[in-house]
Order: structure tokens, then sequence, then C-alpha cells
């Protein structure tokens, strides 16, 4: 994104929140922020077109949709072959999210992937797969016990 | 709650986009061909129900010029309690699992640079006495935030 203004903040700050469920409920923000509605939606339009908003949509509590099982596949993929199989991983649609993170003493794994699936042995198949499809035998499948916390990002607090 | 087949639908769309339009309930309503008033006692209902947690903007933190990392903690079995609150009472703490391995406590920390993210992280480790890695990405394969709903 390019320079971020005051008015960005602003806005920012509301659209991290729950938006209103009544008719108009982007006149409401400008109404707050003294600004239009068509400013609100061309500034909302703009983010996503540039891609600093990722979606704008309804964020849902997953376990409560039946997506009850989530497990962090972690790969020791040697550094030659990083970003090939990294987008082998990513392709994968029960594959929400790929990383290449640093090793340490005691952790060989680099790639890791969130696998999604209604079940544990659910994802522990996909996991069999991804392995069989990038050739990457030395993996782990850490699965989530408890869930402690999970919120959105509220940004641009600190400076309020 | 069991979800019928237009709440589904209605996931679906909202989900991966919401009608960024002055009236978007109206916009859903002639999308699934039904009323402006039935979207919105659905959305009601379904934000009541906790399944949906809330509608807006889901943002790249790097663009808006923050730093986001994920961590791993080893935390004593009988210490977890205690670690949990001292975690979750930062508010860049936006997800936090127990997993089971010898780093058992995983959480992603988003933080406005990253020497606030290492004060951060050594607080954190000063109040918890625990071990904590910082493992920040170095590559993005994907970032994928929509799951489709099976009918």
């Amino acid at each position: 994104m390019g320079m971020i203004t005051e008015l960005d903040k602003k806005l920012i700050r509301f659209l991290q929140e729950d938006l209103p469920v009544t008719s108009r409920p982007y006149a409401k923000i400008a109404q707050e922020l003294e600004i239009t509605e068509e400013e609100v939606l061309s500034r909302i339009t703009k983010y996503l077109e540039e891609g600093s908003m990722r979606r704008f949509g309804v964020a849902l509590r997953h376990h409560k949709v039946g997506f009850t099982a989530n497990g962090m596949g972690t790969w020791d993929v040697p550094e030659e072959r990083a970003e090939e199989v990294g987008k082998i991983m990513a392709s994968f649609p029960e594959v929400s999210h790929c990383y290449q993170r640093p090793r340490f003493d005691g952790w060989p794994y680099s790639h890791f992937t969130m696998l999604h699936g209604q079940t544990r042995e659910e994802c522990e198949a996909i996991a069999k797969r991804i392995s069989e499809a990038t050739g990457i035998t030395n993996y782990g499948l850490l699965f989530s016990t408890a869930e402690l916390k999970k919120t959105s990002m509220r940004y641009f607090m600190e400076e309020k | 709650m069991i979800l019928d087949e237009l709440d589904r639908r209605l996931l679906n769309i909202v989900q991966s986009s919401f009608p960024v339009s002055a009236e978007p309930y109206k916009v859903l309503a002639e999308q699934m061909a039904t009323t402006e008033e039935e979207i919105m006692n659905r959305i009601n209902k379904l934000k009541e129900e906790g399944i949906i947690r809330r509608v807006g903007g889901v943002f790249d933190s790097r663009k808006l010029g923050y730093k986001s990392s994920l961590c791993a903690m080893k935390v004593p079995v009988d210490k977890l309690k205690e670690a949990e609150e001292i975690i979750n009472s930062y508010p860049g703490v936006t997800h936090n699992y127990l997993r089971e391995h010898d780093y058992n406590m995983w959480f992603t920390l988003i933080s406005p640079s990253e020497e606030a993210m290492e004060e951060t992280l050594d607080e954190m480790r000063a109040k918890s006495g625990c071990e904590i890695r910082n493992l920040p990405a170095t590559r993005f394969f994907k970032i994928k935030v929509d799951f489709k709903l099976k009918n």
C-alpha cells in the first residue's frame, strides 16, 4: 500500500470491526468519519485491488462448521527444492497456509502447512498425499489439542 | 444449530466476497433470490450462534507495515494455564494453539516493527520463564482464509 493516511487508519479501524447489519452499513461508517459513502466504498475497493486488504467478508469459527481437526504439517525440505516443493504443497485445497520458516537446533523442518479436515485421520491422509506428491518423507503433523485464542488483528490501535 | 442449504450458500458467498456496494444485504438477497430482511435475519442469527465471528476486512499485516511471525514455546505441563494468560494478554497475539509436541504452545504475533516484536518476545520470556522460538516466514506460498462448506 502507498502512503497510509490518517483517514486510511481511521477507516481501517472501522473495517476491522464488525460491519453493522443495516441496509446502508457503509453510509453509517461514512457518517462517523464525516466522508461520503462513495469515498468509503472506493477506498475499500482500492485496498482490495492493491492487496492491503486480503478480503472483505465473513470470518467463521471453523470448528463450528465441521472443520474440527487442524494439523500443522512440518516438512524437512532441502533448500534447493524449497520453492518447487512449496508450490506443490500450496496447490492442495486442504492446505490453507504454506510458509517457509527458519530451522533451529533440534528442529529440522523448514516448510509449514496448515491442514484442515473433518477428522484427524483425514488430516493424516492429506499429509501422506503431500508427502507422495513432493517426495518429502521427513515430516511431522502437530495436531491442535486446544484453541487458546483466535481473533482478528486490530491495527493502528496503539496510536489512537 | 443446523445450517440449512440457504445458510451454507450464504456463508460460501460472504466468506470470500461480501458485497462492497451501498446496499450489500439487498445485493445478497438478489443473488440468492430472497429478501433483504431474510438475509439480515440469517446473518444476525449466525452471529448470535457464534458461527460468524464478524463481517469485515482481513488485512495483509505486511502491507500495512506490520511484522508477523509464528512462535513456538516450550511450556512445562504444570505451567500451561499461567503461560496461556501471559501470552493471550498481548493484543498482537491473534492465534494461540496447544499442540502435541515438546514445543507445545504455538502462537502468531503481529507487531508494528521488528524491534517491537523482539521486545514483546523478551518480555514474554521474562514473564513466563519459558523458551520461545521466533519463526518469521522467509517465503510465502499460500495464505487462504475461506473454507468451502459442503452441502
